[in-house]
């Protein structure tokens, strides 16, 4: 029934299919929204987080959707700045899914200030030494260059094509896109690295604190390189899973390869030089502050593992998949170390927020566990569902995917 | 900002402690709650959500029965005065310095309770108002005029009781005054104490209580390595005591809080 909507030359579902499997997802949708209220109500006594853990669940998934969500404007910059011709295939896709999660990222941090009226103070009293005011400013910005990317895709539905004005406009984006990718770096860099900063700034932290170059600390480097290392791959390992749901292949396989090997040898390099800053810090910053290594880490929630598991697991080893081309061509080891990447900057980002707040700084404090409420829970979450709704709606309106067509030629 | 404050200015308000004196009675505590219009909950024992700007810690020197030693660390915040952690985190300039006080207050009308002030701080002396203030039928009449309470989703902490420095200033200047005498400005804390281990003025007045105890022997601050230079010192003559003060490589860390 809604036929003239689908772009011309693509099979998709039938229309009761696809709802159906809206209406799980709007289901899920819909009991994170009832909970949003509620904590908007009732406050954040909803939350488990206390005067120890003033950032929590949210502000971790905040950042790691933020990181994941750099496979956009990185694909952008490699695509229309350095024109990797293969990645074409791939961008639209790249920006719906930055979209997605910088937009969710905005509704959680609306959820997570205890005053969200007061949200706009941040654009009307900045502080300029603060880290924070330059996320907020470049979030901002960002998610706006993000939807300006989104919207000439929208216009390229069928029916809103056939419309002159979407038309001329749609067409006019197109043009200017090189412009917007470019200043989409430029922000993305910024953004990516302040929310590194944040944490880096934090001097009297020493789980955090670290030392750097002009305004900026080293995790402001480290939290741009890790973004962009492991972005990219959160984009193949989504456009793997949607290949799966919808059986069918929807970019080349070797616009897959070449993300997923710029992504590997970033990653690299990305851990050569994580592990030299945790080298410096264990023997310098640490150190001057009356601490060790060992101490900073503390029994099987913030054990030691952590950081074997984030530069280890997720770092190194699915850096040697991404490089090694017999492994990376084969599906379910490319699909593997994509998941290890993406999962190892959200622990990353994890570790930085929670552990820096629960490794006690007064010599005779103690240990704090941090688990956070159902409510937190079910709206981080909901990010999920939200990223299928927006990505199935995507897939069967608009023309994603420049090259399904010649993939999938119509049977017969 | 906080890191330019050397202005021209001939007052700069601390704190000194003496843990020697503290029997960790907590009138301290108490003071402080009611000069500054706390409210409290029914169930208070989640103290990870109770506020106390000024909290009394019990440490303990580790050792086993018969040797075990205790002793108490009143809490306020330190009014740091290297860089103010929470002062130049904020987002919003909620948080300020007072150049010509030292003194670190809170607007709690700009605070939109995003709570990165509380991470910046490592002496815990933050505290969010998770839930809307609530005071027992009646009791709003003994609230103090001079101080704000404050609504749900903001964060708050010790401001050295602020609004009596503005007091003793009105009173000094129908006087014909421009000077605070000492002691004619001090924290309900100081005052309150029945063991007068708080003492607070001047420390930019040599002649002050405060300037000289500063000057003691056994005078320390709370993690004084991290460099931000609190404006509250701890006095004891108990070594253990004063080392559990920072920490320091090749020691255990063994005290328990409270
Ligand atoms: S003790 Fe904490 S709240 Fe007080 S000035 Fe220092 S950082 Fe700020
Ligand atoms: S919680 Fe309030 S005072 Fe603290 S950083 Fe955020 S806005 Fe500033």
């Amino acid at each position: 029934m809604d036929r003239a909507w689908i772009p011309e030359g693509v099979q998709r579902c039938s229309a009761g299919a696809f709802y159906s499997w809206m209406a799980l997802w709007l289901f899920v949708l819909g009991a994170a929204v009832t909970t949003a209220l509620l904590i908007l109500w009732k406050g954040l006594n909803q939350t488990n987080m206390n005067d120890y853990f003033g950032f929590g669940a949210w502000i971790t998934a905040d950042l790691g959707v933020i990181a994941l969500g750099a496979g956009a404007f990185f694909s952008g910059f490699l695509t229309y700045v350095l024109r990797v011709k293969e990645l074409k295939a791939l961008i639209n896709f790249a920006v719906i899914i930055g979209f997605i999660c910088y937009s969710s990222a905005l509704l959680i941090l609306t959820l997570d200030i205890g005053q969200p009226l007061r949200g706009w103070f941040g654009y009307w009293f900045p502080n300029i030494h603060s880290m924070l005011t330059e996320v907020i400013f470049c979030i901002t910005l960002y998610f706006t260059v993000l939807t300006i990317e989104y919207v000439p895709l929208i216009l390229e539905n069928r029916k809103i094509y056939a419309n002159p004005v979407a038309h001329t406009l749609s067409h006019n984006f197109h043009e200017a896109m090189a412009i917007f990718a470019a200043i989409g770096t430029f922000l993305s860099f910024f953004h990516q690295g302040s929310l590194g900063g944040m944490y880096g700034v934090l001097y009297a932290r020493p789980f955090a604190f670290r030392e750097g170059f002009f305004v900026w600390p080293w995790t402001f480097f480290l939290f741009i390189f890790s973004a962009i290392s492991t972005g990219p791959t959160f984009t193949v390992l989504v456009t793997m899973i949607l290949q799966k749901v919808t059986k069918k292949r929807l970019v080349p396989r070797e616009s897959l390869s070449v993300l997923a090997k710029i992504a590997g040898w970033l990653l690299c390099g990305y851990v050569i030089v994580k592990i030299a800053d945790t080298y410096y810090w264990a023997t310098h910053i640490l150190p001057a502050r009356g601490l060790t290594l060992a101490e900073q880490y503390h029994g099987y929630q913030y054990g030691l593992w952590l950081l074997f598991a984030e530069i280890g697991l997720c770092g190194i080893v699915p850096a040697l998949i991404l490089i090694t081309r017999r492994l990376r061509e084969n599906d379910k080891w490319l699909v593997l170390a994509c998941a290890l990447a993406s999962f190892g900057v959200v622990l990353n980002r994890f570790i930085f927020t929670v552990q820096t707040l629960a490794m006690p700084v007064y010599p005779f404090d103690k240990w704090y566990i941090y688990f956070p409420s159902w409510q937190e829970w079910v709206t981080s979450m909901a990010v999920i569902a939200y990223g299928a709704v927006i990505i199935s709606l995507s897939y069967r309106y608009l023309p994603v995917f420049p090259y399904e067509r010649d993939l999938n030629p119509p049977a017969r | 900002m906080s890191e330019h404050h050397e202005v021209a200015s001939k007052e700069k308000y601390g704190m000194v402690i003496d843990l020697d004196k503290c029997t960790g009675c907590g009138a301290c505590t108490v003071a402080c709650l009611s000069e500054n219009n706390h409210y409290v909950r029914e169930d208070e024992s989640d103290k990870l959500r109770s506020v106390a700007w000024m909290k009394v810690y019990k440490v303990t020197n580790g050792e086993p029965f018969p040797n075990t030693k205790v002793a108490f660390i009143p809490r306020p915040c330190m009014h740091c005065d290297h860089h103010t952690p929470c002062v130049s985190v904020c987002p919003v300039m909620a948080t300020d310095y007072n150049p010509l006080t030292g003194i670190v207050s809170q607007i709690y009308t700009r605070c939109i309770g995003c709570r990165y002030c509380v991470g910046a701080c490592p002496y815990h002396a933050r505290y969010f108002n998770w839930w809307d203030p609530v005071w027992p039928e009646g009791m709003h009449k003994l609230l103090n005029p001079d101080m704000s309470p404050r609504m749900r989703g903001v964060v708050e902490k010790c401001s050295f009781c602020n609004h009596r420095l503005q007091k003793a200033k009105d009173k000094a200047y129908v006087e014909g005054r421009r000077d605070l005498r000492d002691g004619e400005y001090v924290t309900a804390c100081a005052e309150d104490c029945p063991t007068k281990a708080i003492t607070f003025g001047n420390m930019k007045d040599p002649e002050s209580a405060v300037a000289k105890l500063i000057k003691s022997p056994g005078a320390f601050r709370l993690l004084e390595k991290l460099g931000t230079q609190p404006k509250v010192y701890y006095l004891s003559n108990e070594s253990w005591i004063r080392a559990l003060g920072d920490n320091a490589l090749g020691r255990k860390r063994t005290a328990r809080p409270a």
